[in-house]
């Protein structure tokens, strides 16, 4: 079936088939920072943008998108960056392989909460796992990013 | 040199892949997957023991885009171990790429390979399997005596003899002492007899299983693999696939964490052989269900610990009796159990007699493999828990008692292989971490005395651990350092970084020597083809066997520039000045570039330096780990208020990593101890076989580890560093459940302490007052 | 991995019941949750994210929480925060994490009747209606009990406004994973009680003895009867045995929130 739908700000059509899943598309349009992780809808990994809200790309049926704008970490690098500096900083990056999901996560937090605690933080991205880190290191950053944001 | 010199080592960097990995660059093996390459699935036995009698692929074989269609008639076989270790070891050589039985639910029966995944699915479902189902042996206390044989086939090959008796289901015992055990056990004013069990934890790293595979340019069946043992799974895909090993080459891209679970060939094979039967390019990638269920977990053990110790609290002997669960093959199974007993009583020094035993048995379940910590997790929390409970019969504080009993520095380790204690600042890590947790302020020794509510107990508990650093006298690790006519470095490591950060710690070491920062080092690996040999990243080595190949390269070419630089400048090379960019003696000058230019224009050699070093010990790194919960008697609830850690890894190399790996280590551990349950349903299937099953702490359990370093200088390591990657994982799950037991007496002995065990040992404990 | 032929936006609640008719294997499409899980094959999957059914209404005398509305949108819309002591957010919120309840539908929650549910849980003892397009409106308790045999396409939950204070209680292995069992208790300005105990593993039930107990202000026998009057099972996250012991300490806990007037 045919799809027609936003990605990173650039309108695209796309074939796919029905049971196709966002995750898988998204990878085919070459958006390498979008990974698999669980196929349970448990770890996060998978999180872009469906309408700015983050969403579970594993579990979600690229014919839903249709006429909808999906954002990738591709699309949404400069908002990133200062989240990824922290992030190399603390060396909360480790692996990076839930690194994008977990960005794409925290940015729309911070989007939604504004300047959210530490509390409010662990809560919103309590659906981020990451076997690396023990997420302390990921917190840091956060907390630092926030600092920043609040200084501008 | 000091630590208080060094200006790259003993900092904060971040890593020099990050912005990649964390940015979505394709540097990851499933990114990389060339246009074309067939899908390859795996169709996987439903019974825990079972004979193939047959494999019947005709309907597979008729759906469109369905290349090949596997059975165990229709592969090579050569028997080999998926153990990435090196040779020759005791690893033995139970497995073909596909067998005549089917040892556990999710053993793999026959391999397809489709131009697209539906098609691959497709044919999967249309393969007609015909079994005879076998009496499956699930108990693996009860192995030894049947009711099958898991490894009946007659080729079964050991590389050595470890001890092992098959109609039994033993793949190995042994047994190693000092002094007279029963002899002193038995003069002991108190003695402890106490038998623990550990559950086979799942490694859960995020990127599963994945390997990719194509005929390169020079004919050579090429793997992309997801992998901590580059070279390994060089010489073991040759073998399972009866090539020599001239004609395999490895490359390892990116990694999305292993944690020892890709010290393991896990879907390599699959995709070679698919390449190699088909000449076309394959791609293999494990669902989360098959990484969980059908790869390797942490070895079930049961520890049996007997201690005798005088009244004061000195620990007089030891015997740590260990019985594993190699589940359905050997991957790395006789090497953990050793360490259940060789990384844990060490750290008891003022034994007269000391004693390990350990047995392996087969079962029909998972198989195990590597975890980090590898057998001393199993072992750290059997001992730790029972020396804990010999402070509580006598009253000393579970402190104290460790500090009277530590390992001296300078002598010799009996129960580690008689390796002299060269580093260890155990003594400050105990202080340290006794100090941030509020230890003295808090410790009360009984039970239910430090109630915070209705129903609410607060209790503390600690654990001391060791791990090595790296394996003596066979792990080899080289790398070849050069300076390019850019006047900057190319440091070729075989090394697998996984996501630790090895590529930035050893472009670290080789930047202090070489008196530059690291963006000066472009850190190049791993292909088998270019790079230099290393046995790869497992047994906490990378740090100190390749860092010391490190250093050792880096030196020689410095003192190669120096001889060059000086005969350019026509002085003698111990006058010459090195300032990272610049030779100079007295007015004349060359740069660095200059010099690589040089290097190259056929004037002077050009600049390379290699070196191997392979370690005749292996140091071990400390931790003194600390737990404050809070235990809900109600519901048996246990939260981890505090969990704190202090390291002894010798001289930190990257401030920023090092804390990473240590928080993250502790946090599994802590998942370890109460949240990460195996289940495993009557039919031998592994019921927790995914993240909706199997659950891993989220940030909303993580109690904000707090790490903190006690550096000792390891005078055998680079810049006085030892290893950190698995020594942190130990202490959290003798130290949660010796803070449960402080906090409400409930005597936990198996893992994970679950609310609801918990809960039924405080009934059990009621009823049996009443 | 569901397989999927057609995929179908449905342009009015008719037509959508006019696919679900066609065949059996026709099938309504909620949040897609549980699609890698299965392999059942599907020959439309109808989805209504087009109707106009995500909207979460307040009137004055109830709540209407269209069946498209996420979890997400239960947790952070307004009205509720307010009504009922918060409880509709409080028992989504821990639901996995925030892009899982960005996805996962109120219909689906609640269509599936699944026992683990939160959300059920919770309604059941609020005074909560289902609307179905071909049965119409039917008590929650009811559709629990006794669901329309033919299938059905459900449009929104209502709850009535009914100055109810409810408190709910959720145990869990951990912060993330799915209850162990989950408790809900309310009580209407009336003086009526309702308790529902959901993850027994079995569906969301509730105990009549025990909310008579409650009323008569003997919550330790209200706590005791739940525990002993509902069937409680076993599965991977807990034991009958334990389920009991937990359902009288969250069924007292609930009342000691009310009690309290903290919910």
């Amino acid at each position: 079936m045919k799809l027609n739908f936003e990605l990173n700000g650039r309108k695209l059509e796309r074939e796919i088939a029905p049971d196709e899943t966002l995750l898988h598309l998204l990878r085919a349009c070459g958006m390498h920072s979008v990974r698999g992780g669980c196929d349970t809808s448990n770890c996060g990994v998978c999180t872009v943008w469906v309408d700015d809200r983050p969403v579970l790309s594993c579990g979600y049926l690229a014919a839903r998108v249709e006429g909808r704008r999906v954002t990738t970490l591709e699309g949404a690098r400069a908002e990133a960056g200062e989240l990824m500096n922290c992030l190399a900083a603390e060396g909360a990056d480790q692996c990076g392989y839930c690194s994008p999901g977990f960005i794409m996560c925290a940015l729309a937090m911070f989007r939604e909460l504004g300047d959210p605690s530490d509390e409010e933080m662990r809560r919103y991205l309590a659906g981020n796992l990451c076997r690396c880190t023990g997420y302390e290191s990921q917190m840091r950053a956060l907390a630092k990013c926030a600092e920043g944001r609040r200084s501008k | 040199m000091t630590r208080e010199e060094l200006k790259v080592v003993n900092q904060a960097r971040a890593k020099t892949d990050a912005l990649a990995i964390m940015g979505g660059a394709p540097v990851y093996t499933g990114d990389l997957v060339p246009d074309g390459a067939l899908i390859v699935k795996l169709k996987r036995s439903p019974h825990a023991f079972a004979r193939v009698k047959n494999v019947d692929v005709s309907q597979a074989l008729a759906v469109p885009g369905v290349v090949c269609a596997l059975g165990w008639r229709d592969v090579p076989r050569h028997r080999h171990s998926f153990a990435g270790a090196s040779y020759p070891g005791n690893n033995p050589f139970d497995r073909v790429i596909l067998d005549e039985y089917a040892r556990y639910v999710g053993d793999p029966v026959a391999i397809v390979a489709a131009e697209t995944e539906a098609a691959a699915e497709k044919a999967l479902r249309l393969i007609r399997v015909e079994y005879e189902v076998l009496e499956p042996v699930l108990d693996f206390e009860a192995a030894e005596a049947g009711p099958s044989v898991v490894h009946p086939e007659d080729d079964y090959v050991y590389q050595m003899d470890i001890g092992g008796d098959l109609a039994h289901n033993v793949l190995m015992s042994e047994r190693d002492e000092g002094g007279d055990f029963e002899a002193v056990y038995a003069s002991c004013p108190v003695r402890l007899d106490e038998t623990w069990y550990t559950q086979a934890a799942q490694q859960s790293m995020m990127e599963t299983f994945r390997t990719f595979s194509y005929y390169d340019h020079a004919g050579r069946l090429t793997l992309v693999s997801s992998t901590q043992i580059t070279f390994h799974a060089r010489r073991l895909v040759a073998m399972a696939l009866g090539l020599p090993q001239s004609k395999v080459r490895v490359i390892k891209p990116r990694v999305g964490g292993g944690f020892g679970a890709k010290q393991s060939m896990v879907t390599e094979v699959y995709a070679a052989v698919v390449t190699y039967l088909t000449g076309r390019p394959a791609y293999i990638q494990f669902t989360r269900r098959e990484s969980s269920a059908c790869a390797n977990t942490r070895h079930a053990f049961r520890v049996r610990v007997r201690l005798g110790a005088t009244e004061d609290g000195i620990v007089r002997t030891l015997w740590v009796d260990s019985l594993e669960n190699a589940g359905a093959y050997g991957e790395h199974a006789a090497n953990v159990v050793g360490l259940s007993g060789h990384k844990t009583l060490p750290l008891y020094g003022k034994t007269e007699a000391w004693r390990y035993t350990g047995k392996v048995v087969y079962t029909n379940t998972t198989p195990g493999g590597a975890y980090r910590g590898f057998g001393a997790t199993q072992g750290c929390f059997a001992v730790e828990n029972t020396v804990n409970k010999l402070a509580e019969r006598l009253g000393i504080d579970p402190c104290e008692l460790r500090l009277r009993n530590l390992p001296e520095v300078g002598k010799p380790m009996p129960a580690y292989y008689d390796e002299p204690l060269t580093s260890c600042s155990l003594d400050r890590c105990i202080a340290t971490g006794r100090r941030m947790i509020g230890w003295d302020e808090k410790y009360a020794s009984a039970p239910f005395s430090r109630q915070v509510g209705p129903h609410r107990f607060r209790g503390l508990g600690m654990a001391i651990t060791m791990q090595g650093s790296g394996i003596s006298n066979i792990d080899n690790c080289t790398v070849t350092i050069r300076l390019d006519d850019g006047g900057f470095y190319t440091l070729s490591i075989g090394a697998s970084d996984i996501g630790t950060g090895c590529d930035t710690i050893l472009a670290q070491m080789a930047a202090e020597v070489l008196e530059c920062d690291v963006d000066r080092i472009i850190v190049s690996g791993v292909d088998t083809s270019y790079s230099p040999y290393d046995k790869g990243s497992y047994a906490s080595s990378t740090t100190y066997v390749t860092g010391n190949a490190t250093v050792m390269a880096a030196r020689e070419l410095l003192s190669k520039m120096r001889a060059v630089a000086a005969e350019r400048l026509g002085v003698k090379a111990e006058d010459v000045e090195f300032d990272g960019m610049n030779f100079s003696c007295g007015e004349k000058r060359l740069t660095l570039t200059e010099l690589g230019v040089e290097s190259v224009n056929g004037h002077a050699e050009w600049l390379t330096a290699s070196a191997s070093f392979a370690g005749h010990t292996s140091p071990p790194p400390f931790v003194a780990g600390f737990a404050e919960v809070e235990v809900d008697t109600e519901t048996g609830a246990v939260k981890v208020l505090d969990l704190v850690g202090v390291v002894d890894c010798g001289t930190v190399v990257n401030r920023a990593l090092a804390r990473v790996q240590a928080e993250g280590g502790f946090l599994q551990g802590m998942g370890m101890a109460l949240i990460e349950d195996v289940r495993t349903l009557p039919s031998g299937r592994l019921a927790t076989d995914s993240f909706m099953q199997y659950k891993i702490p989220s940030r909303l359990e993580a109690p904000g580890v707090r790490i903190a370093f006690e550096e000792s200088w390891e005078p055998t390591g680079p810049f006085g560093a030892k290893s950190i990657g698995e020594v942190v994982i130990n202490t959290p799950s003798p130290a949660i459940i010796s803070a449960i037991r402080n906090a409400v007496g409930a005597d936990i002995h198996s893992l994970p302490a679950t609310a609801e065990k918990v809960y039924m040992a405080l009934q059990t404990a009621r009823d049996g007052n009443n | 991995m569901i397989s999927i032929q057609e995929y179908r936006f449905a342009e009015s609640l008719d037509e959508a019941l006019q696919l679900l008719d066609a065949s059996r294997k026709n099938r309504v499409i909620g949040g897609g949750m549980w699609l890698r899980l299965g392999h059942a094959s599907v020959k439309t999957a109808i989805d209504l994210s087009r109707l106009g059914l995500d909207r979460i209404e307040a009137t004055e005398d109830e709540i209407a929480i269209g069946a498209m509305a996420t979890l997400r949108e239960v947790e952070t819309a307004p009205c509720l925060r307010e009504l009922f002591g918060g409880v509709l957010a409080e028992s989504v919120s821990p639901i996995v994490g925030v892009q899982f309840r960005n996805m996962a539908t109120v219909g689906a929650s609640v269509y599936s009747r699944y026992g683990f549910s939160d959300l059920l849980t919770a309604l059941l003892a609020l005074d909560a209606r289902v609307e179905l397009r071909r049965a119409g409106t039917m008590a929650l308790e009811d559709f629990l009990k006794n669901p329309p045999e033919k299938r059905d396409i459900l449009t929104s939950v209502r709850v009535r406004r009914d100055g109810r204070r409810a408190a709910y209680r959720t145990f869990r292995r951990s912060a993330t994973d799915f209850g162990v069992l989950n408790v809900c208790a309310s009580i209407s300005p009336e003086g009526d009680w309702r308790l529902s105990v959901g993850a027994r593993p079995a569906r969301a039930a509730r105990c009549l003895e025990a909310e008579a107990l409650l009323a008569a202000g003997d919550a330790a026998g209200a706590a005791k009867t739940a525990s002993e009057k509902l069937r409680y099972g076993s599965n991977l996250r807990g034991s009958a045995e334990y389920r009991r012991a937990l359902a009288e300490v969250l069924t007292l806990r609930c009342w000691d929130a009310l009690k309290e007037g903290k919910a």
